[in-house]
């Protein structure tokens, strides 16, 4: 129990600490991020049809 | 008189330099070396039985691609003294910082497994069992950080790399034809049969090899530890250049081996291509064997240490190799249980170890485009990197290279989950 307290403070603690991105948020960083965004809901959707179809199949 | 003086001069003076290269040189060749890891011997070997020397001159084109990526890791860790896990949560907070994170254990662990998986396979050949070849890296590789400095583990580091270079006197062993690999080295060729998938799925295969998410974590994390000052630069570019190097050649000599011994046959991975090499001359399998346990070795301490330093930037951990076991604990920790846990997936009886090499590339395109973005960003941030952010050449370059790799990447990981897209 002490373990999961101590790493959920330590989690907390290290959420608060980087809770704002220290770099200038330019137009430029803001669309690579938001590309990098829709990069990674793609992959994760083709996993999820691959996950489903291979389960269906049986 | 004269002369002689000053030829003693520029002796000295070229002494010096080699002394001082000496010092700093260390994660550029370790990362690049540990880069030909067992998963990369692999692909290399097939290569070589599957497309003779046609393909040496794309393994040469992927010498500055590598050196290009990691030469920004060299910058941003003598700059900001920051690893790349803590870059990332420090400029782009907690959401990126947590995804790069998590991305990168499961990443790290994954690809382990497949390094032990390499290093049984090798020594198998030799009739050692399974269990022997996990506990003695285990001790091997404790022993290797145990001592808390940082400089003994890199230059310990270092005699395995040299070990990994196995693959040159092999190949020169065998006398090969050196028209055909001039031929293949320098003429930009696609071999006969033309662009088939298959070919291309193996060109992304060795692109795939080339750069690996740990790759840029490990690096950036291995300047912070050694200390690299903004001074140190010139050097450890080079450092990296110089490792660059070794790999392509390292790449070459298994392509050149395999091309010559084993053309056109079937090869699955590197510990089949050792075994049929002890049937041609014992000698030489053996050394494909140990250069292919040495890959698999090399590739396992770099990656557990990446992910043990990653945490420890994160969580605030003592993290460096020059602290003693009661000192960095929880650092220590995490890279004994990461290796304990990847070395016990490959005990245990019918894991699915095609599954999850399998996982390892889709995983890693995950993971790979997001390093590489956040890189090339932190290195445009004149706040962050000062007089040493990207020049609008190393711009172009970078953007190029980092824009190739993730498409290329991603063709990799989404053919590897349907293989039929390239039928």
């Amino acid at each position: 129990m002490g373990f999961i307290k101590n790493t959920t403070l330590a989690v907390r603690s290290i959420n608060q600490k980087y809770a704002r991105p220290h770099m200038k948020m330019t137009r430029r960083v803001r669309f690579s991020l938001g590309l990098l965004r829709g990069y990674l809901l793609f992959l994760v959707a083709i996993m999820v049809y691959k996950f489903v179809a291979t389960v269906l199949q049986g | 008189m004269n002369i002689l003086a000053r030829l003693y001069y520029r002796y000295k003076k070229f002494l010096k330099v080699i002394k001082l290269y000496l010092l700093i040189a260390g994660p550029g060749i370790i990362v690049m070396v540990a880069d030909n890891d067992a998963g990369g011997i692999t692909t290399y070997t097939v290569t070589g039985a599957k497309y003779s020397f046609h393909l040496i001159w794309f393994l040469i084109l992927l010498g500055p691609v590598a050196y290009y990526v990691q030469e920004m890791t060299v910058r941003l860790g003598a700059v900001t003294k920051r690893g790349h896990a803590e870059a990332i949560f420090h400029s782009f907070g907690a959401f990126w910082g947590w995804f790069s994170l998590l991305d990168l254990v499961l990443v790290d662990w994954l690809t382990m497994i497949t390094e032990f998986v390499g290093m049984t396979a090798a020594l198998s050949i030799f009739g050692v069992p399974v269990i022997v070849t996990v506990v003695i890296s285990w001790i091997i590789m404790a022993t290797m950080v145990l001592q808390g400095r940082y400089w003994t583990w890199e230059k310990l580091a270092l005699v395995f790399c040299g070990l990994n270079l196995i693959y040159i006197p092999a190949a020169l062993m065998i006398h090969p034809p050196a028209g055909r690999i001039l031929h293949g080295s320098l003429i930009p060729q696609l071999p006969p049969g033309g662009f088939t998938n298959e070919l291309f799925f193996l060109l992304m295969a060795n692109i795939g090899t080339t750069i690996a998410p740990w790759m840029v974590f490990f690096q950036q994390s291995a300047v912070v530890d050694k200390g690299m000052q903004e001074k140190d630069m010139l050097w450890g570019k080079l450092d990296t250049a110089f490792g660059s190097f070794l790999t392509v050649v390292v790449a070459a000599g298994c392509v050149i081996l395999t091309a010559t011994l084993l053309p056109g046959q079937d090869i699955s991975d590197a510990a089949t291509a050792a075994a049929r090499f002890i049937g041609i001359n014992k000698y030489l399998g053996a050394f494909l064997a140990i250069g292919l346990f040495d890959a698999g070795f090399l590739g396992a301490i770099c990656i557990s240490l990446a992910s043990s330093w990653a945490f420890g930037e994160v969580f605030g951990w003592a993290h460096s190799l020059n602290n003693k076991l009661r000192e960095a604990p929880w650092f220590y920790a995490y890279y004994f249980f990461d290796l304990a846990l990847a070395g016990t997936v490959v005990l245990i009886p019918r894991a699915p170890l095609v599954l999850i090499t399998l996982f390892v590339q889709v995983i890693a395109v995950t993971l790979l485009p997001a390093a590489l973005v956040f890189l090339i960003l932190l290195l445009n941030d004149e706040e962050t990197m000062g007089a040493y952010k990207n020049t609008r050449f190393q711009n172009f370059a970078n953007v190029s290279i980092v824009a190739m790799i993730i498409v290329v990447s991603t063709l990799y990981g989404v053919s590897a989950l349907f293989p039929k897209m390239l039928q």
